[in-house]
C-alpha cells in the first residue's frame, strides 16, 4: 500500500537519527576524496591579520603562542603552519611557547612542515620554548621575565646561549604578538599583552569563539582575527598556497549544506502534518 | 571565625591590584616574585589533581565497580606513561611521541568529530520554527550555516555580506553587552571575596 503524503512527512519527522550520521559521513568524506576546491575570498579581518604581519620589519623576533590540543586540531594547526610560513617568508624569528600540556607535539609538527616548505632552521630562524603551566600567571610572566621563566628552551638548551633569545625578555621587546588559542587564554593575552603592555596583538580562534572576539578587534585591541577552518582557507588563499584548511573546506561546505537542508525539511514536515499549528496551539 | 584565611585573602587581593597598576621597579619585582609563588602553586595542583585522578580510579578497580576495566586502563596509561615520560623524555623521537601520534591525537580529534554528527542531528530535530523568536534563530543559523563557508557565494553572492553585516552588527552589539555585564560581575565577585563579604570558598556560606 503507498504511503499517504502525510505518512511520508511522519516518516521524515521521525527519522532514525544514524541515517543522518550516514549523511554527514559521506557529506565529508566524498569532497575529501574527490575535491572540487570552492572558491575562498578573503575577509577583513583575515586580511588585517595577514597585513599586520606583513607590516613588521624583516628579521624582527616576534613573540607566538600556539595553545590547542588534538581535539581542535583540525581548525587550527592548518592554521598554525600558514602563519608560521608567512612568519618564515618575511624572514621574521618567532619565539613560540604553549600553555597547553599536550601542545607542544603540535608545535613541533606545524614547524617541521612549515620550516621544512620555506627552508628555516631552528636557533637560526625560530625557538621554541615548550610548555609552560599557568596560563595568566605565565602571561604576566612574559611581560617581565621571559629567560627567567624559561630557563631552558623544549630541546633543553639554555636560552641565555640562543642568539634570537640574548635580544627579547619581555612583551616589550616584541613588535607582534600571534596566539593561535582555542580558549580564554586569548582573553589574558588581549588583557595583559595587548591591552597593559600595548603590543599589537593577531589572534586566531575556533570558529565557534571567533564571534566573541569582535569586541577587541573593534576597539582595535587586536589587529586581525583569524576563525576557523574558514579563517585558515583564507590565509592559505593569501599565501597562495593550499593546504589542509583549503582541502577541508570543501568537506564542510558540504556539510553545512545538509544540515541546512535537513532543518528546512524537518520545518516542512512539521508544518505538512499540523504539528506547528499544534504545538503553538497548545503553547507547546 | 576563620579569621586568618580571611587576612591573607584581603591582603594577597588588594596587593595583586595595587601592584597591577604601580609600575615602579619595586611593584614589578614583588610581582615576578609572587607569580614564581603561582608557578610552584600550579605544578602542585597538577600532582594533586594525579594523585586524585589515581585514588578514584584504584578504588573502582578495588571494588570491581561499574567500567572498572576502563579505570584500569586509565591507571595503566597514567603510570606508563609517566615513568616513559620522566626515564625517556617526551620530544617527538621518543615513545611518549609515538603514543601522543598515534593514540592520543587520533582519539581526542575523533572524540572532537564526533561532534559534527549530534549537531545535525540536534538541528534537524531543534530548529523549529515555532514561534517568532525560534523563526529568527532559525534563520540567521541558516543563513550563517550557508554564508559562511565557500559553497555560500557560489550560491548567491549577497550571502558573504550579510554573514558579515550579522556578524558585525547584531552579534557585536549583543558581545559587548555581555562582556560589558561579565566584566561587572567579576569586578563585584572578587570585592565581595576580598572583603570578606562572600566566604564561601572557606567551605561554608
Amino acid at each position: 500500500m503507498a504511503a499517504t503524503p502525510n505518512g511520508i512527512w511522519q516518516r521524515i519527522l521521525g527519522i532514525d537519527r544514524r541515517w543522518i550520521f550516514v549523511l554527514v559521513g559521506v557529506g565529508t568524506v566524498l569532497p575529501l576524496l574527490f575535491p572540487v576546491n570552492l572558491p575562498v575570498t578573503p575577509s577583513p579581518r583575515v586580511q588585517a591579520a595577514y597585513d599586520a604581519i606583513e607590516a613588521v620589519p624583516e628579521g624582527s623576533i616576534i613573540l607566538m603562542s600556539i595553545d590547542y590540543e588534538p581535539d581542535i586540531m583540525a581548525e587550527l594547526q592548518p592554521m598554525s603552519i600558514a602563519v608560521l610560513r608567512h612568519c618564515f617568508r618575511r624572514n621574521l624569528k618567532p619565539v613560540i611557547l604553549t600553555l597547553y600540556p599536550a601542545g607542544p607535539r603540535l608545535v613541533e609538527q606545524a614547524l617541521a612542515v612549515a620550516g621544512a616548505a620555506e627552508g628555516k632552521k631552528r636557533y637560526d630562524d625560530y625557538v621554541f620554548l615548550g610548555y609552560k603551566s599557568g596560563n595568566q600567571a605565565v602571561i604576566l610572566g612574559l611581560g617581565e621575565n621571559i629567560r627567567g621563566l624559561f630557563p631552558r628552551d623544549f630541546y633543553g638548551v639554555r636560552t641565555d646561549s640562543i642568539a634570537i633569545m640574548q635580544k627579547v625578555n619581555s612583551f616589550v621587546d616584541f613588535p607582534l604578538l600571534i596566539n593561535l588559542s582555542g580558549s580564554s587564554i586569548a582573553d589574558y593575552y588581549i588583557r595583559i599583552g595587548a591591552s597593559r603592555y600595548h603590543r599589537p596583538m593577531i589572534l586566531g580562534s575556533t570558529a565557534v569563539m571567533a564571534t566573541d572576539y569582535y569586541p577587541y578587534l573593534s576597539s582595535r585591541q587586536i589587529l586581525g582575527l583569524i576563525g576557523g577552518m574558514k579563517g585558515a582557507a583564507e590565509y592559505e588563499r593569501l599565501m597562495g598556497i593550499v593546504g589542509d584548511a583549503r582541502r577541508g573546506m570543501d568537506a564542510q561546505s558540504l556539510v553545512h549544506v545538509i544540515v541546512v537542508i535537513l532543518v528546512v525539511l524537518g520545518n516542512v514536515a512539521l508544518f505538512a502534518t499540523g504539528g506547528l499549528k499544534r504545538r503553538v496551539g497548545g503553547g507547546a | 571565625m576563620r579569621f586568618g584565611p580571611l587576612v591573607v585573602t584581603f591582603l594577597t587581593g588588594a596587593t595583586l591590584i595595587a601592584i597591577f597598576f604601580i609600575p615602579h621597579r619595586a611593584a614589578q619585582q614583588t610581582q615576578s616574585v609572587i607569580l614564581e609563588w603561582a608557578d610552584v602553586v600550579y605544578a602542585f595542583a597538577l600532582l594533586l589533581g594525579s594523585i586524585s585522578l589515581w585514588l578514584a580510579h584504584q578504588k573502582k578497580v578495588q571494588q570491581r565497580g561499574e567500567g572498572w576495566l576502563y579505570s584500569a586502563v586509565t591507571l595503566t596509561a597514567l603510570a606508563g606513561v609517566t615513568f616513559l615520560g620522566v626515564t625517556q623524555g617526551v620530544g617527538g623521537d621518543t615513545i611518549v611521541g609515538k603514543i601522543y601520534d598515534s593514540v592520543n591525537a587520533p582519539l581526542a580529534s575523533t572524540m572532537f568529530s564526533l561532534l559534527a554528527f549530534f549537531i545535525a542531528s540536534a538541528a534537524f530535530r531543534a530548529f523549529r520554527a515555532r514561534n517568532v523568536e525560534a523563526t529568527l534563530l532559525l534563520v540567521t543559523a541558516v543563513v550563517m550555516m550557508v554564508g559562511r563557508v565557500s559553497i555560500g557565494e557560489f550560491i548567491w553572492k549577497g550571502f558573504p555580506p550579510l554573514t558579515e553585516w550579522l556578524l558585525d552588527v547584531p552579534n557585536l552589539a549583543a558581545k559587548r553587552a555581555v562582556a560589558i555585564g561579565v566584566g561587572l560581575g567579576a569586578i563585584s565577585t572578587a570585592l565581595k571575596i576580598i572583603l570578606g563579604i562572600d566566604r564561601s570558598y572557606l567551605g561554608r556560606s
